[in-house]
């Protein structure tokens, strides 16, 4: 499937990722599957656990695999296309797999008031990645624009994996870059 | 504080006291500061006086509709049915940023008024739904949460009342319209996060089915001071000659402003003084230009407009607008704003849950129209279709994501029109052709 | 009680069993907890919609059903809103069309303007609505949103690009086949309806999500290309897949079934058909038709004739047996069937044998599956003393002369037909095994070339009508079976079937009270017995 224009770039399979043809090996064994099912508990039915249990697959994979919504379904008694329509509908979740320092952006009115795309240019120019959702040759990072992170009056905020950065200008970019490893 | 600036004189702190004070986010420190005495007492009152106290302060909803919170709570019987209180942590509305600080500088206070919103409503179980992006908050919560439990707090006897009080994390995962109170709910039962048809209403049948409250996570953290304070504390702030807007409200200033943060004053401010006087308006040598005075979805004020507005619920619909979630965007004489309210669509259609036709295609194709005209393709007759889709996109959907995006659009064509035609006639309609190929005589 | 009413004690008052409500200026009593959108069609209005079907959880998410109430602050959903009484409802005011043409240019703007090359066009919802109160021209500049084709697995493609996003191919999957394999993938404009990887629609009812799709998006690879829908003639039928008697449409072109659809009927199959159920047109275009009388000559071969010589040289085969055996076909009517009964006469036997298959439930909904008698007419059948049994060719004797009226049946078997003194085939075909042996032939219609009922396994008698005309010299089942009848000295033969069914209900005490008139096109169950209900 091909998106329309109305969005901004969303992620996508790099050419030479071999990283969806890869067999599966379960998420859910051991100290997880304990894990999962004690947040099964929190709700009164197993479906509600899927949110959490998909975050729990990205933190372990880094993504979400066709693999992962076959074993979250088994496990939550869903229907795996029902686990793709949710997988698909929350933009945090990745389909494939990024970076290893995923650079989110806002670029929505406030920030990109005080000039969000500037900070947006510096970190394509500074990674290599070039361009939006393209992952950098090295496999060091990912950058997209991201909507509102909330944070409006910290403009602008940049997420780098959990960490959150506040008031980042275009200077400031290859020193936060310097940091990471 | 004015976080992250000092704090104004005139702001009135109720809510924001402790932001930027680390110690606040500690059980302890929450405890020395006063924290859970408003659950303590809550909870050896009679639910029915729990609302009534909160029914008689005029606490209104600070997610952005405004619904007497206490009234929503009545709805609430002891029918002998599960009951759940959903607290919306959703916070995305842009130019909003209010609840991210209460969560990351005093989550205690969040889970004390959860746990009194528990009580009010006949609940056993809570879930704080936090969006995903808000790494830190969900952290602070989570932190203040399992601390309630190991003190007893929360759980099977909670306060040793013998009452159960279970409260959950619950994360969201990058979906503005989880912020709407039934998507939240579908988010939270491991759905796609769709709005749902209204009636039944989350009172009657709400999270799995239930009977359902969801308040928004700052008024939730009012009610306790509601409750240890009494209504007529609260009911004191605000404009003596409007009843119907009381207590002090946090506002998120953003965009092209001297001092952007969080300012806590009371409701029916002058909008003026605030902009000016607390914020300092525009960046040194530039000015204000116009303003959207309660987060993005609605309609703006030009910098004269806001002369004489009050900050409150009454005040600015007498203005033409909305106090809605209380983010207040600020907008330069540098801005340009068709570029700007594109990017606001474009935040429209990308978070658009796709479920009615109007806001699925609507957004899109207004996003489609505006970035057209940005890039200098724009026609007069484009300002006039936006416009109307924008009509067509109001008061016909489920949710109001739709009305959400015509909304500032309609408004910021009707206010500066004018930049949007600067736009279109600077369209070069003639292809230039060489001097040399046109010869004499022609072909 | 004799007390006044006045002062009886207060009871509450029993909720009203009926509420008014006016729509359109047309007032109707409705039942109370029904939508806008189902008492509008008891006042003779329809209201335009897309994502409602009365099959299936209501979505309200096309918006296209939106109604002007009076009193109500907005337009709202007619297909989500309850009626309450003294309600007044606008459908065609300024106000709600403006909305529903709204919605329709919204659905348009991504719509491709491939309605020439869609199998959809000319039975689609878009179009329909487009027509009639669409905008003449569209107002969008920009490009079209695009996305290929994608097979679904099964019979099913989908066209996103004509996608409406009704959902109702993924509501039909979820709550009424249970088997949840659709879904609605991504969000706003990008959203599409997606398909679990590796789980195709291969459930044998996943192809009504075709029917129920309001628009070109999903469309049966069998029919891909194969006909424009103003160019089919479209008959009442029953499906002849199995016994559960599902109510269906035969629709032919240039006297070709080319497709089979399930027509709604609430007390059978709602609105659904199985797959088994659309295939079953392939056997009314069997290239092996038998078109014309045969009967075996001197030499030993078969010779085309005449159906008078045909009939008399059954006929006359036939009066010489000592006792007849029957072999009935469960998928002949119910008026063929009980002809034979005649011909049968009070000294012979009637047999017949059900095909079976695995049964398939369609979960959603009670009592609808594709059951394991894989006929239309085994019921009707063994209500009409025919004994239903695998051993078809059993014991034959000396002096039987056996009737065929099931050549694909006894075709593998007609080894064991030696011993009988003659053999008469009345079938649409004649397989060589009989061919050899028999000494008449006479062809006979298809269900898809006659009038008659079935008998479905619950005991409803169903009519289904004639959808095209047979092969060459080809006549009604009915009417060759009368003739041999008639032939044979047994009773007058009939002018038309419903003289054949007033006979049958007349003589069989299970049919009495049922006509053709009291069936209508919904068909009605026979009297209730053990062994024919449950």
């Amino acid at each position: 499937m091909t998106y329309g224009p109305s969005a901004g770039p969303k992620l996508v399979k790099a050419p030479d990722d071999h990283a969806h043809d890869a067999p599966h090996e379960p998420v859910f064994t051991g100290e997880r599957l304990v894990e999962l099912e004690r947040i099964c508990g929190r709700y009164p039915t197993r479906q509600a656990a899927l949110l959490p249990a998909l975050w729990m697959i990205q933190e372990a994979r880094g993504w979400v695999s066709e693999g992962a919504v076959e074993e979250v379904a088994a496990l939550l008694q869903v229907s795996p296309a029902h686990v793709r329509g949710v997988l698909t509908f929350y933009t945090m979740y990745h389909q494939h797999p990024v970076g290893k320092h995923f650079v989110q952006v806002c670029t929505t009115t406030p920030c990109n008031l005080c000039g969000a795309e500037d900070v947006v240019n510096a970190f394509l120019r500074h990674t290599g990645c070039g361009e939006l959702g393209v992952t950098s040759d090295d496999g060091r990072f990912t950058v997209i624009e991201v909507e509102c992170l909330g944070a409006c009056g910290f403009a602008t905020p940049v997420m780098i994996n959990s960490a959150y950065l506040e008031s980042v200008t275009p200077d400031a970019v290859p020193d936060i870059l310097a940091e990471l490893d | 504080m004015g976080y992250p600036h000092p704090r104004h004189p005139r702001e009135t702190p109720v809510l924001s006291e402790h932001f930027g004070d680390p110690e606040a986010r500690t059980l302890d420190g929450w405890k020395k500061r006063g924290g859970y005495q408003a659950l303590e007492k809550a909870l050896s009152m009679d639910p029915v006086d729990v609302q009534n106290v909160v029914k008689d302060s005029g606490l209104r909803g600070r997610g952005g509709a405004g619904f007497p919170a206490g009234i929503k709570w009545s709805f609430m019987k002891p029918d002998g049915k599960p009951h759940y209180l959903c607290c919306n942590g959703d916070e995305s509305e842009p130019g909003t940023f209010k609840d991210r600080e209460i969560m990351r500088w005093t989550p205690h206070a969040l889970v004390e008024g959860v746990a009194t919103g528990m009580h009010a409503i006949y609940a056993e179980t809570g879930y704080i739904y936090i969006r995903g992006e808000f790494t830190e908050p969900l952290q602070a919560v989570t932190q203040a949460v399992a601390e309630a439990y190991a003190a007893g707090i929360l759980g099977a006897n909670a306060m040793g009342t013998g009452k159960r009080l279970d409260i959950h994390v619950h994360k969201g995962a990058g979906a503005y319209i989880c912020g709407e109170e039934t998507a939240l709910m579908n988010s939270i039962e491991g759905k796609r996060g769709n709005p749902r048809i209204k009636p039944p209403f989350p009172a009657v049948a709400g999270l799995f089915g239930k009977p359902t409250t969801i308040n928004n996570v700052e008024t939730l953290t009012a009610s306790a001071h509601v409750v240890k304070r009494g209504a007529d504390w609260y009911k004191a702030f605000g404009r003596p000659d409007n009843p119907k807007s009381t207590g002090t409200k946090l506002f998120s200033v953003c965009g092209n402003v001297a001092r952007p943060g969080n300012y806590e004053v009371t409701l029916g401010f002058p909008f003026k003084e605030f902009l000016w006087d607390l914020c300092g308006g525009a960046p040194p040598g530039r000015s204000i230009k116009a303003v959207i005075p309660g987060g993005s979805s609605v309609p703006m004020l030009t910098a004269d407009e806001c002369d004489g507005v009050f900050m409150d619920y009454e005040g600015m619909a007498a203005a033409g607008t909305l106090l809605g979630s209380g983010g207040v965007i600020v907008f330069d004489d540098t801005a340009d704003m068709p570029r700007q309210i594109a990017r606001l669509a474009r935040f429209y259609a990308h978070e658009s849950c796709a479920q009615c036709s109007q806001c699925r295609e609507g957004t899109a194709w207004t996003t489609r129209i505006l970035d057209r005209i940005v890039r200098g393709e724009g026609t007069y007759e484009d300002l006039d279709t936006l416009l109307e889709i924008g009509e067509q996109m109001s008061g016909k959907t489920i949710c109001v994501l739709s009305d959400s995006c015509a909304t500032p659009v309609a408004s910021g064509l009707k206010k500066f029109r004018a930049e949007f035609e600067a736009k279109i006639s600077k369209k070069q309609h003639v292809a230039f052709v060489p001097a040399q190929l046109v010869t004499a005589g022609g072909a | 009680m004799t007390a006044p009413a006045s002062t009886a004690p207060s009871a509450p008052p029993p909720p009203p069993s009926t509420v008014k409500v006016t729509i359109e200026g047309v007032q109707v009593d409705v039942k109370p907890g029904i939508s806008i959108l189902e008492a509008a069609k008891q006042a003779g209005v329809l209201i335009p919609h897309y994502c409602y079907h009365p099959g299936l959880p209501v979505a309200g998410v096309c918006r296209m059903c939106l109604v002007d109430v009076e009193k109500f602050p907005k337009l709202t959903p007619a297909c989500a809103t309850s009626v309450a009484d003294g309600q007044v409802v606008h459908v065609h005011n300024d106000k709600a069309k403006a909305a529903r043409t709204g919605v329709l240019e919204f659905l348009l703007i991504n719509h491709p303007l491939d309605c020439p090359i869609c199998d959809q066009a000319g039975e689609c919802e878009l179009q329909d609505y487009t027509f009639q109160e669409g905008r003449a021209d569209s107002r969008y500049r920009e490009p079209k949103r695009f996305n290929p084709m994608e097979d679904f697995g099964g019979d099913v493609l989908y066209v996103p690009n004509r996608c409406i996003l009704c959902t109702r191919c993924v509501r039909f999957m979820s709550d009424v086949a249970k088997d949840p394999v659709l879904n609605v993938s991504e969000r706003g404009d990008r959203a599409f309806i997606g398909k679990a990887e590796g789980h195709d629609l291969t459930n044998v009812w996943a192809g009504n999500v075709v029917d129920l799709c309001p628009v070109g998006a999903l469309l049966s690879k069998d029919f891909l290309n194969k006909a424009r829908a103003w160019e089919l003639d479209r008959s009442a039928s029953v499906c002849t897949g199995c016994s559960q008697g599902c109510n269906v449409v035969l629709e032919t072109r240039d006297n070709v079934v080319v497709r089979v659809k399930p027509r709604t009927n609430t007390a059978v199959n709602q609105y659904y058909a199985c797959e088994v159920g659309r295939q079953s047109y392939r056997a009314f275009n069997r290239p092996d038709r038998l078109q014309s009388p045969l009967v075996r000559t001197g030499g030993n071969g078969l010779a085309t004739t005449t159906w008078e010589q045909a009939i008399e040289v059954a006929a006359n085969t036939l009066a010489q047996a000592k006792r007849v055996v029957v072999i009935a076909s469960p998928a002949m009517s119910n008026e063929a069937l009980f002809l034979l009964t005649r011909v049968m006469g009070p000294t012979g036997v009637g047999r017949v044998q059900v095909p079976t298959g695995p049964e398939a439930a369609l979960p959603g909904v009670s009592d609808l599956a594709l059951r394991a008698d894989r006929a239309p007419n085994g019921q009707g059948a063994e209500l009409l003393g025919f004994t239903r049994t695998d051993a078809l060719v059993a014991s034959i004797a000396p002096g039987d002369v056996v009737l065929v009226a099931d050549p694909d049946a006894v075709a593998g078997h007609a080894a064991a037909l030696e011993a009988a003194a003659a053999i008469v085939v009345i079938g649409s075909h004649l397989p060589d095994a009989l061919a050899a042996r028999c000494a008449a032939a006479l062809p006979i219609a298809t269900t898809a070339e006659e009038e008659g009922t079935f008998t479905n396994l619950r005991g409803r008698v169903q009519r289904f009508l004639q959808a095209k005309a047979p092969p060459g010299d080809v006549r009604p089942s009915w009417s060759v079976i009368g003739d041999v009848a008639e032939a044979m000295g047994r009773g007058a033969a009939p002018m038309l079937p419903a003289d054949v069914f007033a006979a049958l209900a007349a003589s069989h005490e299970r049919f009495a009270g049922l006509t053709y008139a009291r069936l209508g096109l919904r068909g009605l169950p026979v009297l209730e017995s053990a062994g024919v209900t449950g």
